[in-house]
């Protein structure tokens, strides 16, 4: 069954609307920052970009704030995730601080990877964020030990382990759900379906309609969820949640959305109309979950323009103070490489 | 360590008892690699600890290199002291994704925030008759991967010692056990014990000539001593032991003293690790030492053969050896 995922305006509300009612207001209103930071750090990532102010590439997930929100505002506090180089959306729903994150972006000292890693490999290893890959479905294998050392340590917490449609044709994807499907692992995969892998559109090179269906080949449960509807993707991923959570091992829910921008800075969307981008622009997460909150009367329009307003102020605000932070000194470079 | 306790085991029964002596010790280190399990490893060499320490710990995992480096690397991540077993160091070409860009990076790229503390033993090298994917002898490859430390033990009590060493340390580790070597014996402590990894051996004490050789040339090297000192030539072999980090000083200490160096490994000659020895003391003060130019024996640059005579003739033999440090002992006498 093909996920159709409606254009804004069409939206009545969301097909998991009882969890408007489930979940604390609180809770609804810290998904719709959450994504609001992610669209605006973005923008603002880009924008540093086009002005000179960035030395490497970077890989945008605008459009696709629902995937990394719904699922992560699953988790409890002490559970993991592992994730891919389109990341930044991840990283903010696992509660980075966004002055850190802006600081790792542009290279600096005090980033979250002291400006080693950049905008492909942020990560936050005490705040549960163990970090992005930047070689397509190099994180899913990792993913494995990282679970697999949960359930040695009897431990009670959970992994969401991301990765791209493109991902699910590597070699390591297969390996990956074999094993951890047979030992009961305690992790989700989660597939970030943008529908391309760089040029190429998922029809022409998966001879297969949803990737959920893979999830057969594993004897595990798959899912393709409307990725765009931040409350749909939460209902699926809690259920693989509490699977993984109560021994009965892993799920894989394929997450359908688009990404709006080119698949890095070198891309001049050569492979897909403008008519298509604009068609999905029409169906932006963020101003459907905006919809469906005032639609239900959860809030009203000026409490979610003020989450967006706040959303902002906080990017603008990390962007600033992060390019006064120091850049790194080649000093002792080498001794940082082994652990001693 | 008193003499008592020391007994004359194999190759292959002291990395075991290594294994077995840190699993005692360390309920986070664990083995896991293909048939390591109720088959006992493909050289036996887990045989035994799947009784002793369940199949948790002893861990049988489908035959997938890469998930198998990735479960190995993400357990460690997480604070765990992985051993994955690859079959033959061959296959270690589809676990190289999460070895290199995964384990190896990890810490520095995540700004030093984190730690990878694993062991992969690589059974390696060539002799069995086993042809060009079973045989390869691989280090150069990970010698320049920053990040990973390389081993190679020759003899029992090195082997021992050295993993030990390795399972303990907080970096990814790459073991390497020659094949050939596993049923070499030699003395060895029943304690556990430690041998630091940037600690090279001297073999051999001599004074005309140094043979630079690690895993199997090491005992190889041995031999053709032996034969050469028959003919009054006096060769020290040193044994680097760990390439990477490499105890460059002994090495050096060695080819000041005899002024002549040889030296001999298996791996194909182009590109091998030779060529970085070969720098490291064309680069330090044993240059002025030097009475003759360095000399490099490595394998020829063919994939391993099947026929056990091309086999021989592809890698170096003691006669080789003997052949290259006799006439290395003569040149511009």
């Amino acid at each position: 069954m093909t996920v159709v995922i409606p254009e804004v305006d069409e939206v009545g509300t969301s097909s998991s609307e009882n969890l408007l009612v489930e979940l604390p207001r609180e809770k609804l209103a810290w998904m719709l920052q959450r994504m609001c930071e992610i669209r605006y750090f973005e923008e603002k990532a880009e924008d540093l970009y086009i002005r000179g102010l960035v030395h490497g590439t970077m890989h945008l997930s605008i459009g696709q704030e629902a995937g990394s929100v719904g699922s992560i505002a699953t988790l409890r506090p002490e559970d993991l995730i592992i994730h891919h180089h389109r990341g930044h959306g991840h990283t903010i729903a696992k509660g980075a601080n966004l002055t850190t994150m802006m600081a790792e972006f542009l290279g600096r000292e005090s980033g979250y990877c002291r400006g080693r890693g950049g905008s492909m490999h942020i990560a936050d290893i005490p705040g549960g964020n163990l970090g992005a890959t930047g070689v397509v479905g190099g994180g899913i294998p990792t993913a494995v030990g990282i679970a697999l050392a949960l359930q040695m340590h009897r431990s009670e917490q959970i992994l969401l382990s991301y990765f791209g449609d493109g991902a699910t044709n590597e070699g390591e994807f297969h390996e990956s759900l074999n094993m951890a499907s047979t030992w009961k692992l305690p992790l989700v995969f989660i597939c970030d379906n943008n529908q391309y892998g760089m040029s190429m559109h998922v029809s022409k090179v998966m001879n297969i309609e949803n990737i959920s269906t893979r999830a057969a080949s594993y004897g595990i449960p798959g899912k393709t969820v409307d990725g765009n509807d931040v409350l749909a993707v939460y209902e699926a991923v809690l259920e693989a949640d509490e699977r993984a959570r109560s021994g009965e091992g892993p799920s894989l829910i394929d997450c359908l959305s688009y990404r709006w921008r080119g698949h890095s800075k070198s891309d001049r969307n050569l492979y897909r109309t403008a008519q298509e981008i604009d068609e999905w622009k029409h169906k932006c997460p963020i101003r459907r979950f905006k919809k469906v909150l005032v639609d239900a009367a959860v809030m009203t329009t000026d409490e979610v323009e003020a989450l967006d307003q706040a959303a902002k102020t906080a990017v603008d605000r990390a962007a600033e103070e992060a390019l006064t932070f120091p850049e790194p000194s080649p000093e002792n470079m080498e001794d940082e490489v082994y652990a001693s | 360590m008193t003499t008592q306790t020391t007994r004359e085991i194999t190759y292959l029964e002291a990395v075991r008892e290594a294994l077995v002596q840190e699993m005692r010790a360390d309920k986070e280190v664990f083995l896991i690699g293909e048939d390591v399990g109720t088959y006992g490893g493909a050289f036996g060499v887990s045989k035994g600890m799947l009784e002793e320490f369940g199949y948790e710990r002893v861990r049988d995992t489908p035959i997938s290199e890469a998930a198998i480096a990735g479960a190995a690397t993400g357990a460690a991540l997480m604070g765990m002291r992985p051993v994955m077993e690859v079959m033959f160091m061959d296959f270690l070409t589809i676990s190289t994704n999460q070895l290199v860009n995964q384990a190896a990076k990890m810490r520095f790229m995540f700004g030093g925030k984190c730690s990878i503390p694993m062991v992969i033993r690589a059974p390696s090298g060539s002799g069995t008759g086993a042809a060009a994917q079973h045989s390869q002898s691989l280090e150069a490859w990970f010698v320049n991967v920053p990040g990973i430390k390389v081993v190679a033990p020759s003899s029992p009590y090195d082997a021992k010692g050295l993993l030990i060493a390795a399972i303990r340390d907080n970096n990814p580790v790459l073991f390497m056990e020659h094949k050939l070597l596993y049923r070499l014996k030699g003395p060895v402590p029943e304690e556990s014990y430690c041998i630091p990894l940037q600690s090279a051996e001297v073999k051999r004490e001599g004074r005309d000539l140094t043979i630079v050789a690690y895993s199997i040339m090491v005992p190889r090297a041995l031999e053709a001593a032996e034969k050469l000192a028959a003919e009054g030539i006096d060769i020290e072999v040193v044994d680097p032991r760990s390439l990477k980090p490499l105890d460059e000083e002994t090495i050096i200490r060695s080819v000041c003293k005899t002024g002549r160096v040889l030296i001999v490994h298996e791996a194909p000659l182009t590109g091998g690790f030779g060529g970085e020895l070969a720098a490291v003391i064309a680069a330090s003060e044993a240059f002025d030492y030097l009475d003759a130019p360095i000399r490099r024996l490595g394998g020829l640059n063919v994939p391993i053969p099947y026929n056990r005579t091309l086999e021989r003739a592809a890698v170096p033999q003691v006669e080789d050896i003997v052949t290259a440090a006799r006439a290395l002992a003569q040149e511009g006498k």
